[in-house]
């Protein structure tokens, strides 16, 4: 009998350090499945940003490269122009990619690198406990905005939307947004991860897919708590979907339609 | 080595130096004086179909450097001093991952943003690591266009000898002067072994997984990470320390200078003893290690030193370390951009040898 649910071969099977309830576990297994699927393991290489998902050199069963904080685009810039046949995943938390490396995301979309952003967006700074991100929601409490983020006080600002900020760039080939807070959300950004990665392999530009993710502890919820936060507070801010999709059409499907002989 | 004797400018001499050398990815961002040099890069990388990247700041320059040595490839970055601060940074990444790589700092005068005349204003920086954390870089210091290439040629395989990032540092005036050079043979960076630490290619060998990276939070393996990279260190000092001593045998003073105001120092030191004064020169190529057993050696036979720089006085501080004690040591520096002279220098000379003229 074939089995129809496993342990994804490019997760090395340990229990993981995350916290109950966070979203980077489940984030990793999409990224493994979508690795196994297009056979891909031998053949990525995952830049771990830091944040809470510096550990996932402990869990992804391939090559990794450990980046300064915010500089994770600009070390995948390098890896994947050494190695443009590998599959190059730069994995990046919101402070890392929102915040410290504004400038090294912008300037890698905008170059159109072709390695694939996940953008683990859980709108507070997960490892060290709490403080303001960049895509904080107005009236969210973080440590540091200890009475919520108010725009106009202390200088928080708004929050970011970044698929949409990189959406103008040239470079940027897809741009999509989804949520780990339910079975459903969970499956759409499994197949935007995949739409990347197959984007990525043929070389086409830019991909990012922003994962809207739950963070229970620093949020101070209990995990059901938290994905209902996410369906409540996060969504309608974020909106899901693909914000941006220049992709070529599908070239096997192109291929099926296209007559023999027509070049 | 192709006897071919080119008239080059030092920035472009060192860029195809480090073409020759096998560099397959350079990152780099413009900053005067050594934009020839990203220039130089620019065109001959993409010629060769290599990697360049003109990058959006030198932070993400050097971040670059990280990834791409990462692969094994021999990688390069160059800047002037306000882009080598911004550097230091992924300098302090790449050396707590033991990767290996070329920086090249055609040093200006600061600090801030400071002036775009040369300067050895960033001796302390090269030298004492520069950024967070118990670390050094190899520093190479040349004195001539030709030695400028010579020495970057051989930086990227005395980086991965070691797996520690060699920093060039060269002032202004090497960057800007044109003078001849000879090249040596071009290496094909297909030819070069991989490396033991390369991400990549896991397909084809099977390999375990790899990780470049340079945290580790148990401090008990932190501490043994770093002691074992000190004892790495200690070889670097037994094995790479250069320098060139010029009629310091008899010599009651000893220059000691680097770079650029070695150049000065030797001027000085003729005309000094033109005029019956002993002086030599003792010139350090590698700024880290120092050769403070040479000058120790020289102390111990009596010598006194005046240490010559284009700063306010910071290899003097080696020198004194060196000397221990054992002999006076005087110091004569500009700063600013401006370069000693000759005239400035052997004034020194003879004030401090009692034979003001
Ligand atoms: C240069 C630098 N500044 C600050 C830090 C401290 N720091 C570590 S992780 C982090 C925030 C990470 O937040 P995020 O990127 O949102 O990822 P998360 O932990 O939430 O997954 C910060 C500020 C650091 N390691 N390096």
């Amino acid at each position: 009998m074939e089995a129809a649910y496993s342990h994804p071969k490019s997760l090395v099977p340990v229990q993981s350090k995350y916290c109950p309830g966070c979203g980077h576990g489940i984030i990793h297994r999409l990224i493994a499945e979508v690795i196994d699927e297009m056979g891909l393991q031998a053949r990525s290489i995952i830049t771990n940003p830091v944040g809470c998902a510096i550990w996932a050199d402990l869990y992804f069963d391939f090559d990794s490269v450990q980046p300064a904080h915010g500089r994770t685009p600009a070390a995948s810039t390098g890896i994947k122009r050494m190695l443009p046949d590998h599959l190059v995943v730069c994995y990046q938390g919101d402070g890392d990619l929102a915040a410290i490396g504004t400038a090294e995301t912008i300037h890698a979309a905008n170059r159109g690198e072709k390695f694939t952003t996940i953008f683990v967006n859980n709108a507070i700074y997960g490892m060290t406990g709490g403080q303001m991100a960049p895509t904080t929601l107005v009236g969210q409490y973080a440590t540091t905005a200890p009475y919520g983020r108010d725009p106009d006080v202390a200088g928080m600002g708004y929050p970011i939307k970044v698929c949409e900020l990189l959406a103008t760039l040239q470079g940027t080939k897809y741009l999509a947004r989804g949520a780990v807070n339910n079975p459903v959300n969970v499956k759409k950004t499994k197949k935007y991860i995949r739409t990347a990665f197959e984007a990525q392999m043929r070389g086409e530009g830019f991909t990012m897919v922003e994962i809207l993710s739950q963070c229970p502890t620093n949020w101070k919820m209990s995990p059901v708590q938290s994905v209902e936060w996410v369906e409540s507070s996060m969504i309608p801010f974020y909106p899901l979907g693909e914000i941006k999709n220049t992709l070529q059409p599908d070239p096997a499907a192109a291929a099926a339609v296209k007559p023999a002989g027509v070049r | 080595m192709s006897e071919e004797i080119r008239l080059m400018k030092g920035d472009e001499a060192i860029g195809e130096a480090a073409v020759r050398a096998g560099c397959k990815a350079y990152f780099g961002y413009p900053i005067t004086p050594q934009n020839e040099l990203t220039a130089y890069m620019a065109k001959h990388m993409l010629d060769k179909g290599r990697t360049f990247i003109q990058a959006e700041s030198e932070v993400a320059a050097i971040n670059m450097v990280y990834g791409a040595a990462s692969t094994g490839a021999r990688a390069m970055t160059s800047s002037s001093s306000p882009g080598i601060s911004l550097k230091q940074e992924g300098i302090s990444y790449l050396c707590g991952a033991d990767l290996p790589c070329v920086i090249v700092n055609v040093a200006r005068s600061g600090p801030g943003l400071g002036g775009i005349s040369p300067s050895q204003g960033d001796y302390f920086q090269s030298t004492r690591g520069g950024g967070h954390g118990d670390y050094h870089t190899i520093v190479l210091a040349p004195k001539s266009v030709q030695e400028a290439a010579d020495l970057t040629y051989e930086a990227f395989s005395i980086s991965e000898r070691y797996r520690i990032p060699v920093l060039v540092l060269a002032d202004g005036l090497i960057g800007q002067m044109m003078e001849g050079v000879v090249f040596k043979d071009e290496i094909d960076p297909a030819s070069l072994p991989p490396e033991p630490f390369a991400v990549g290619h896991q397909a084809e060998t099977g390999r375990p997984n790899r990780h470049v990276t340079s945290i580790n939070l148990v401090p008990e393996e932190l501490e043994k990470q770093n002691i074992v990279r000190f004892e790495r260190y200690g070889q670097v000092k037994k094995e790479l320390t250069r320098y060139e001593e010029v009629q310091v045998e008899d010599a009651d003073l000893v220059l000691v200078a680097y770079g650029t105001a070695a150049r000065v120092c030797l001027g000085a030191l003729q005309d000094a003893r033109r005029k019956g004064l002993k002086v030599g020169l003792f010139r350090p190529i590698t700024l880290w290690p120092f050769p403070d057993a040479a000058i120790g050696r020289l102390a111990g036979k009596g010598s006194r030193f005046l240490s010559v720089e284009m700063s306010m006085g910071q290899m003097v501080e080696d020198v004194r370390l060196a000397v221990n004690g054992r002999a006076p040591v005087d110091f004569y520096g500009r700063c600013g951009g401006m370069v000693p002279s000759e005239e400035e220098v052997l004034a020194e000379i003879e004030r401090i040898l009692g034979k003001r003229s």
